[in-house]
């Protein structure tokens, strides 16, 4: 029972998150027209997956206690680079699968070699690889455009039921309702076990141990330059699967750099809202996905606010920015109330 | 069992051959030659600065010695990293925690622990393997799951002696490993030591609480200024001859003479009054009396309580309990910006005056003019004319030399550093100035310079409040001394009782034979409390 009051109160930034999803979400789908349906979920999964991907990128270098801002850069390049590799026959497709994580992870390996080896910031850092990023991107895309094989668009978009018979599985109504759970949850989910080994391992324990006293993890034998390098990659990675997957939902290639911009700092909201501290050292992926969808459920609320209801003036999509950055407030308010507690003014500062 | 004897007595386990160690120009061992046995405890004893903790650093692999070598089992080694120590069974527990706050105690102690073919801690192994080292040091009560920073700071200690214990070391070093602790855990601590010798190990112990240095060590070792003075079995010497062996003979440094009234002429109203002040564990019922123009000292060990009782002083800490009286009216000091207002006029020079002190990438003007600069306003703005004699005047009064004002007062050496410190603070016109160990790391000249400036300010009238951790500076310096011991006022010299001996044993609270000294804290505590009309 203890260790069960023990677990809540660690995860207490989790359970926010998923506690703030759960409200923006039910809100939503009750105001929708056709209700809760498995096609909405799965097009709102669909909606929400390129978000919560680069938050869990995002996430790997706050908690060393640094911040990437290539994010959205290398979503944006690996988006541009599989317009050029996805299509053609299935082992090609494969290979560019395999091309496009590899280069979302050798981008985030060249920012933690600038971090590492360059001593560098990783802010000031990862602002100028990311803008490289994007260069490269530009580069390989000047023009919205490129083909992405449809079979595939589709059934990484759809549902199991599609993703089966995308692979030639009969198996359409012997899966019932797991035929209709979306695509993009297995694949978060995929991404979130890779999360969960690495947390596991002495490089997910290393990151937490940089970001929670340096000297500390020095003394207590961890390699910290293999380590950030390793949270760096790791990052890209993450940041790569969120590129692949947007060329899969949009079907084309496109080097829109206010969109990067833009997935840059939501991944930093969702982070922050998923209940990982910005000093590092504590919080996770998977809070980070909730953030994402946090911030996108309350985008959805949106869609289908009653305008002719007291509150309708709210409905207005331009204030969505002020609601999402008034959530985002409350979130980080909720993690700042240690500050009380502290008997030492100076310690606020450290 | 016997030719394990036998080999341990041919070449003891740890020996050290002329080992120095230079930080910059600062000789911190100076040619010491060291060695250590298994199945014995050998504590090492030396005042502040005696070389300790870098001969606990170079064993342990934190730092390499300039020259000198390293002897294990008869044989040289040289460790580049704390963990490359470790491998060869030498193992240390720090004073200043190496845990991982935000992380669970079970990770913190197994954060060494070897992963599965993927790579992957066995959770339910760490878990355990923390349960039972968890019960060897008698803290069943902790949770391995429990996060670190969630602990109080002597369970935090114990965790970390049993992460230390599980590195199965054949060398365990405690560097103060006690200080934070209960003493029903050092109790247990004390057991857990004698029965680790009884298995064999060698045990270094660095303590400055000299009952359980008596109870515990087989062997002891005096260091003073980076050298090895003696090592001797327990019993050999008495602590009046321990506490002479830790002073040694030293030539004093110059100091501007005292003046000659009575120290006790504190007047009817003090200048400054402290009563029962308390915080958290780390302060209990301070009370003294600072007179106008008097230079009161505080001494003792390092982490007494000294810094806690400045900043306690100075606004900085929540929740102080207890009165402080400024020219005998009760007041309320909740930041330093009201510390140094009209009513109080406190300043204080922080301790690292690095990161509390000074704004190192700004301009030497800018951090003097920092603290008072709405002397300076003029309109919206400031003065620049007013300001620019301003910190002329200073740069001349403290003699700091700088060739432009507008320099980075990081390009400044650390004595011209302090005394940028210094002139932030004369530049409010404190009536009470505290320092913080203001001459650590600072060259002789300065500190003279220091020395003189601290009498010709009390001569002026401002009552001054001197934390120093060089016994010299406080005999030299001071009318009276309080000297803390585990945030209590453990006694208080004034004059002629000023003396290295009175300071060092009052600071390890023995009795050395001087009335007063060690008597029991709530004694003490109500002698210095007692009233001096003049």
């Amino acid at each position: 029972m203890r260790d069960w009051k023990l677990r809540l109160s660690q995860n207490q930034g989790l359970l926010l998150a998923i506690g703030l999803f759960l409200v923006f979400y039910c809100l939503y789908s009750s105001m929708h027209p056709r209700g809760f349906t498995a096609p909405l979920f799965g097009q709102n999964a669909n909606e929400s997956f390129v978000l919560a991907a680069a938050s869990m990128a995002q996430t790997v270098p706050i908690i060393t206690g640094g911040l990437d801002l290539s994010v959205g850069a290398v979503v944006t390049i690996v988006d541009c680079l599989a317009s050029h590799l996805l299509h053609g026959t299935g082992a090609q497709i494969a290979l560019g699968i395999i091309a496009c994580l590899l280069a979302g992870a050798l981008c985030g390996f060249a920012n933690g070699c600038l971090v590492v080896y360059g001593r560098l910031q990783p802010i000031i850092a990862t602002l100028a690889s990311g803008t490289i990023y994007l260069g490269i991107a530009l580069f390989l895309r000047p023009t919205p455009g490129g083909t992405v094989d449809g079979d595939l668009a589709f059934a990484m978009t759809f549902d199991v039921n599609e993703f089966l018979s995308f692979l030639h599985i009969p198996a359409k109504s012997a899966l019932g309702w797991v035929g209709k759970i979306p695509a993009p949850l297995i694949l978060i989910t995929l991404l979130a076990l890779v999360w969960v080994y690495y947390r596991r391992t002495r490089y997910g324990l290393g990151t937490y141990a940089i970001g929670a006293s340096p000297e500390a993890a020095y003394m207590s034998g961890v390699h910290l330059k293999r380590v950030k390098l390793g949270a760096y990659t790791l990052a890209g990675f993450f940041a790569g699967a969120g590129g692949l997957y947007l060329a899969l939902q949009t079907g084309a290639g496109n080097a829109d750099i206010p969109q990067a911009g833009a997935y840059t700092l939501n991944s930093i909201a969702g982070v922050v809202i998923g209940g990982t501290s910005l000093y590092g050292g504590m919080g996770g992926a998977v809070g980070s996905i909730f953030g994402a969808m946090v911030l996108r459920s309350v985008a959805f609320n949106f869609r289908v606010f009653d305008e002719r209801s007291a509150l309708g003036f709210l409905a207005n999509p331009l204030y969505q920015p002020l609601f999402e950055g008034l959530i985002l407030l409350t979130a980080v308010c909720a993690g700042a109330f240690w500050v009380f507690r502290l008997k030492n003014r100076l310690h606020i500062y450290r | 069992m016997a030719a394990f004897l036998r080999m341990t007595e041919n070449a003891p386990f740890l020996q050290l051959r002329n080992v120095s160690k230079n930080y910059g120009g600062v000789l911190a061992l100076d040619r010491v030659t060291f060695a250590c046995d298994r199945g014995a405890i050998h504590a090492i004893l030396g005042e502040n600065g005696a070389g300790k903790s870098t001969l606990i650093k170079i064993i342990s692999g934190v730092v390499q010695p300039t020259q000198g070598e390293l002897l294990l089992e008869g044989k040289p080694v040289s460790f580049s990293h704390p963990m490359e120590a470790n491998a060869a069974g030498v193992v240390c527990v720090f004073q200043e925690l190496s845990l991982l706050p935000t992380l669970s105690v079970a990770e913190n102690i197994g954060i060494t622990m070897p992963t599965n073919m993927l790579g992957m801690y066995n959770r339910k192994a760490q878990i355990s393997k923390a349960e039972e080292l968890l019960a060897r040091v008698g803290c069943e009560d902790i949770n391995p799951r429990a996060w670190v920073n969630s602990l109080p700071l002597s369970r935090r200690q114990m965790v970390e002696i049993a992460k230390a214990l599980g590195k199965s070391p054949r060398l365990l070093i405690l560097d103060e490993a006690t200080s934070a602790l209960t003493s029903a855990d050092v109790d247990k601590v004390m057991s857990i030591l004698g029965k680790l010798r009884d298995d064999g190990l060698a045990l270094l112990y660095i303590s400055h609480r000299m009952h359980e240095i008596k109870e515990l060590a087989d062997v002891m070792s005096v260091f003073r200024n980076g050298q090895h003075i003696e090592t001797f079995p327990k019993n050999r010497h008495t602590d009046d001859e321990i506490v002479q062996l830790m002073i040694g003979r030293d030539l004093g440094q110059v100091f501007p003479p005292k003046p000659a009234r009575p120290p006790e002429a504190v007047g009817a109203v003090a200048k400054l009054e402290v009563k029962k002040l308390s915080w958290q564990n780390q302060l209990t019922d301070i009370s003294f009396r600072l007179g106008k123009g008097e230079i009161l000292g505080l001494g003792g060990l390092d982490g007494q309580g000294q810094k806690e009782l400045l900043l306690g002083l100075f606004g900085v800490l929540k929740d102080v309990t207890g009165e402080v009286r400024v020219d005998g009216k009760a007041t309320k000091i909740g930041s330093p910006h009201k510390a140094k207002n009209a009513a109080h006029r406190i300043a204080l020079v922080p301790e690292d005056r690095k990161t509390e002190g000074l704004m190192l990438p700004m301009g030497v003007g800018t951090n003097i003019t920092i603290a008072s600069l709405d002397k300076l306003r003029k309109g919206l703005g400031l003065d620049a004319e007013k300001e620019a004699k301003a910190i002329d005047e200073m740069v001349k009064r403290l003699k700091i030399k700088v060739a432009n004002v507008a320099n980075p007062v990081s390009s400044l050496s650390g004595g011209n550093q302090q005394k940028v410190v210094l002139a932030k603070w004369l530049m409010t016109e404190p009536q009470i100035l505290m320092l913080n160990d203001p001459t650590r790391g600072i060259d002789v000249g300065t500190k003279q310079e220091l020395y003189v400036l601290l009498r010709t300010l009390a001569d002026a009238g401002v009552s001054i409040l001197f934390y120093s951790t060089d016994y010299d500076e406080l005999i030299g310096c001071c009318d009276r001394v309080l000297i803390l011991y585990q945030g209590r006022i453990a006694r208080e010299l004034v004059g002629d009782e000023i003396t290295e001996t009175n300071i060092v044993a009052s600071a390890l609270n023995i009795n050395t034979g001087h009335a007063g000294a060690g008597a029991g804290a709530g004694h003490t505590s109500s002698a210095a409390q007692a009233p001096r009309a003049s």
